[in-house]
């Protein structure tokens, strides 16, 4: 069976060549437009990892992971946070609440497959 | 793909902006609203992200600017003031400009652009603190730094690296053994879990880690690449990378550094612990553990250090001497392969005899023995096994030439060349396969212009392809013809008498009919093919190599041929079964499963040889009655349900022994013809079995009946 993973991002067009990217992979890909829909749309169902970016309304990342982390169902699901150049201190607060590693934007297909093979296997 | 995604973000970039005018203009009524400045950040920070990806990177530069003031604002450090809203608008209509501009034009304004920027600058450095300017580097987590030297990329370099992971690594998603199975692919490794510290089952946490890891890693990636490797999770974990050999200097004749010396480097041991413990002759390692001065795991790790170095140095002094393969001729090969088989069959009657001894020491004995023999069994099967590639050669000739002939255009691609086999099934297929792809190209691929009309692409295809499916090879022949005529092969059929007419039949049975010897449907017979002898041979051969052959078509879209064959001919797994006195073997390969049959079930079948299994009607053979054994049968035998072909069909025996490996014998010159046995195999206590052919059982009794 596909690994399913869910992509986080409210911009569209980062969500687009995000789930194009792992589609083309082989993987399934559910889509969140934030941190709440993305909660909302784990609930219970079976997904192998997370790729959610940092910013996004409602719930932002940092949420996102450390409410994933909190479900024990998903309590060692890979995370991977989505982030800019900027945000240094952004990486240490993923990492602390729970998140497995981050890619930076913007960023390659190939480079994004590279992190997924990286944390999935 | 760059293109309709570019749309999308500019459709979703103009929506941003027109959010942004929102909220810039809600802020300038009320400045205080934390919402609208963390909705402003957040506008920049997606049109910055999206449009570095999608290649305006103009775009992000200069939103990265803005992005960076407002972070400020969001932290309170630079007040929301008019001379903000107002700079940021006019940034929002500079974006919107950006946009709608071609991404590679003349940009008639960038006087203004640069103006914008260095006032966002000059605000974002107002609060008093200096920023270092951003760099936008793309790929700034990916490139290594200039500083590091490369090595040259022919020499490898052995690395030791340790690697010890926090207790709570699997918290943050992590899996270490990704991290060792990445290391694997970038060289030569060798790895050995530091089991040490794991604490006792009542005071172990399930969900910590425990283990450490010694890896010794030969590669010519450079260190940057390893280092990549831990890039998520160097914060948390002890890693200590050390260059042991750097594959360039050493001498040859230089041996590798004794162990002890490898375990005072490692910080193991002392040096002083270590020259008393050398004063005692024995092997180091042993005194000491014995000594409880380094743990075993330890001694374990460094010595593979040691072995694996010096392994990579025999490798690089063998590739300078140049000796890389001999050659062999084949009749040593099957002598060796023969003295294997033997072997095994002894080893069989030692591990029996040993069962039936109850000696511990004894059965131990016997158990280093089946280990060892079944690896020096694999081993010497694997030096027959040849990659099925040359045979795929042949056939690009065959398929030119061919279609040629028949004025087609026919392109073969073949999959799965390096697929290895064993030498004598490769050379027994060859003529099953020959046939197998003429038939494509005479009855499966049309000619160019009947392609055309039925809207295929000139050139039909066929698709030659080999891959290992367990202790098989399968292989497939895939054209895009016109497959095969299901109502002319029915007609056929019903015309010779194979099926009764009016008769249902799936596509299966209807396609099996082209395997009954003397079948076939062309109207003229070609040079090629036609003359109906044809598939029924190939059937046979490929059943001669043990294997199976299946018929999948759709009309007009195609047909697959699949043959399934064992990897070698000289071994089969087998299920040792009894009736009476004696031995059978069917080969495990048919065997789906084994249940019992009771006398009740006898009677509820009302005198028909019918098992229901599940609610499937599965017919039986009794094999008592086939090979004529005397005597009574006990009062529940078993069914050894195979799948032959397709259809499940059960033989009843009165005990199933249970797996047994065997080397099949020929039967010899006198008894060749016998139909229903394959071969013989010598068990353990040296009587003889009989390796049931059940193909060919079944075959014999369908035509008994149809008769």
């Amino acid at each position: 069976m596909a690994k399913r993973i869910l992509t986080a991002d409210d911009s569209a067009s980062v969500r687009q060549m995000v789930s194009f990217t792992i589609k083309n992979a082989g993987y399934e890909v559910v889509e969140a437009v934030d941190g709440k829909d993305a909660l909302s749309k784990l609930n219970g169902n079976p997904v192998h990892m997370v790729i959610t970016d940092l910013n996004m309304p409602n719930l932002d990342g940092i949420g996102l992971v450390k409410s994933i982390r909190a479900n024990p169902a998903y309590k060692f699901i890979p995370i991977i946070l989505l982030t800019t150049e900027s945000q240094e201190s952004k990486k240490i607060e993923g990492k602390a609440a729970g998140a497995t590693g981050w890619i930076v934007k913007p960023f390659k297909p190939e480079q994004l497959i590279a992190v997924i093979k990286k944390v999935l296997g | 793909m760059t293109e309709s995604y570019s749309d999308v973000f500019k459709e979703e970039a103009r929506e941003k902006l027109l959010e942004l005018e929102d909220a810039l203009l809600e802020l300038e009524a009320n400045p205080e609203d934390a919402e609208q400045i963390g909705c402003v950040f957040r506008v920049m920070h997606t049109i910055k992200g999206s449009g570095a990806m999608f290649g305006f990177d103009d775009i992000a530069a200069f939103t990265h600017e803005i992005e960076t003031v407002y972070d400020k604002v969001r932290d309170g450090i630079i007040p929301v003031s008019n001379e903000l809203i107002d700079l940021t608008l006019k940034a929002k209509d500079q974006i919107k400009f950006m946009l709608d501009k071609s991404p590679k034009g003349e940009d008639p304004q960038k006087p203004i652009l640069e103006k914008t920027i260095s006032a966002f600058k000059k605000l974002a450095s107002g609060d008093g603190t200096t920023t270092t300017p951003p760099i936008l580097n793309p790929s700034s987590m990916w490139a290594s730094p200039p500083t590091i030297q490369k090595l040259p990329s022919d020499s490898d370099v052995t690395y030791r690296i340790r690697l010890k992971p926090a207790t709570d690594i699997f918290m943050t998603g992590t899996n270490p053994l990704l991290l060792l199975d990445e290391l694997r692919s970038l060289g030569e490794c060798k790895i050995i879990a530091q089991t040490d510290a794991i604490p006792s089952l009542e005071d172990i946490n399930p969900e910590s880690c425990y283990t450490c890891w010694d890896i010794i890693l030969t590669t010519d990636k450079g260190i940057n690449v390893i280092k990549d490797v831990f890039i998520f999770v160097e914060d948390e974990c002890d890693i200590r990378i050390d260059v042991i050999d750097a594959g360039i200097s050493t001498e040859p004749e230089e041996d590798y550094k004794k162990l002890g010396a490898i375990l005072t480097e490692r910080g193991d041991i002392t040096e002083q612990n270590l020259n008393k413990a050398l004063n005692e002759k024995k092997y180091i390692g042993e005194i000491l553990v014995e000594k409880g001065l380094v743990t075993h795991d330890k001694v374990e790790s460094a010595l593979m250090e040691q072995k694996h170095v010096r392994k990579i140095k025999e490798k690089a002094q063998a590739k300078e001497e140049g000796i890389s393969s001999i050659r062999v001729p084949v009749e040593k090969l099957d002598v060796l392969v023969n003295l294997v088989g033997e072997l095994v069959t002894v080893q069989a009657r030692l591990t029996q005899t040993a069962s039936r001894l109850c000696n511990a020491e004894f059965a131990s004995i016997a158990e280093e023995v089946e280990r060892l023999t079944a690896e020096l069994r694999d081993n010497t099967l694997n030096i027959r096994m040849l990659p099925i590639g040359t045979t795929f050669g042949r056939f690009k000739r065959l398929v030119r030439d061919l279609s040629q002939e028949l004025g087609k255009e026919i392109d073969l691609m073949t999959d799965g060349a390096e697929t290895e086999l064993d030498k004598t099934v490769i050379e027994k297929l060859n003529d099953p396969l020959v046939h197998l792809i003429r038939n494509s190209i005479d009855h499966g691929i049309e000619s160019p212009d009947v392609r055309i009309a039925s809207g295929k692409p000139r050139a039909g295809t066929i698709k030659l392809s080999a891959l290992h499916s367990g202790a098989h090879v399968i292989i497939e022949i895939k054209d895009d013809g016109k497959g095969l005529d299901r109502d002319a092969i029915l007609a056929k059929a019903v015309d010779k008498g194979l099926a009764p007419p009016g008769v249902e039949l799936t596509d299966k049975e209807v396609f099996g009919f082209i395997f009954q010897p003397g079948f076939s449907t062309a109207k003229e017979v070609t040079n090629v093919s036609g003359r109906g002898v044809g598939m029924d041979v190939v059937k046979r051969g490929i059943e001669a190599l043990r294997g199976s052959i299946e018929i999948q078509s759709e009309k007009d879209k195609g047909t697959t041929v699949t043959v399934k064959l064992p990897l070698t001919l000289a071994i089969v797994e087998g299920l040792l079964v009894e009736m009476g006195d004696d031995h059978f073997v069917i080969p495990l390969y048919l065997v789906e499963e084994c249940v019992e049959l009771t006398r009740e079930d006898i009677l509820n079948a009302h005198g028909r040889d019918i098992a229901y299994i599940r609610g499937e009607m599965v017919p039986y053979v009794r094999l008592r009655k086939e090979f004529d054994i005397n005597g009574n049968a006990p009062s529940i035998e078993q069914i050894v349900v195979t799948g032959i072909n397709g259809d499940r069909v059960g033989f009843v025996v009165d005990k199933v022994i249970g797996e047994y490996q065997t080397v099949i014998k020929n039967l010899g010159g006198l008894y060749k013809d016998v139909e229903g046995i394959s071969g013989a195999t010598v068990l353990g206590d040296g009587t003889v079995a009989l390796i049931v052919d059940a193909p060919q059982l079944i075959k014999n009794l369908e035509v008994a009946q149809m008769s």
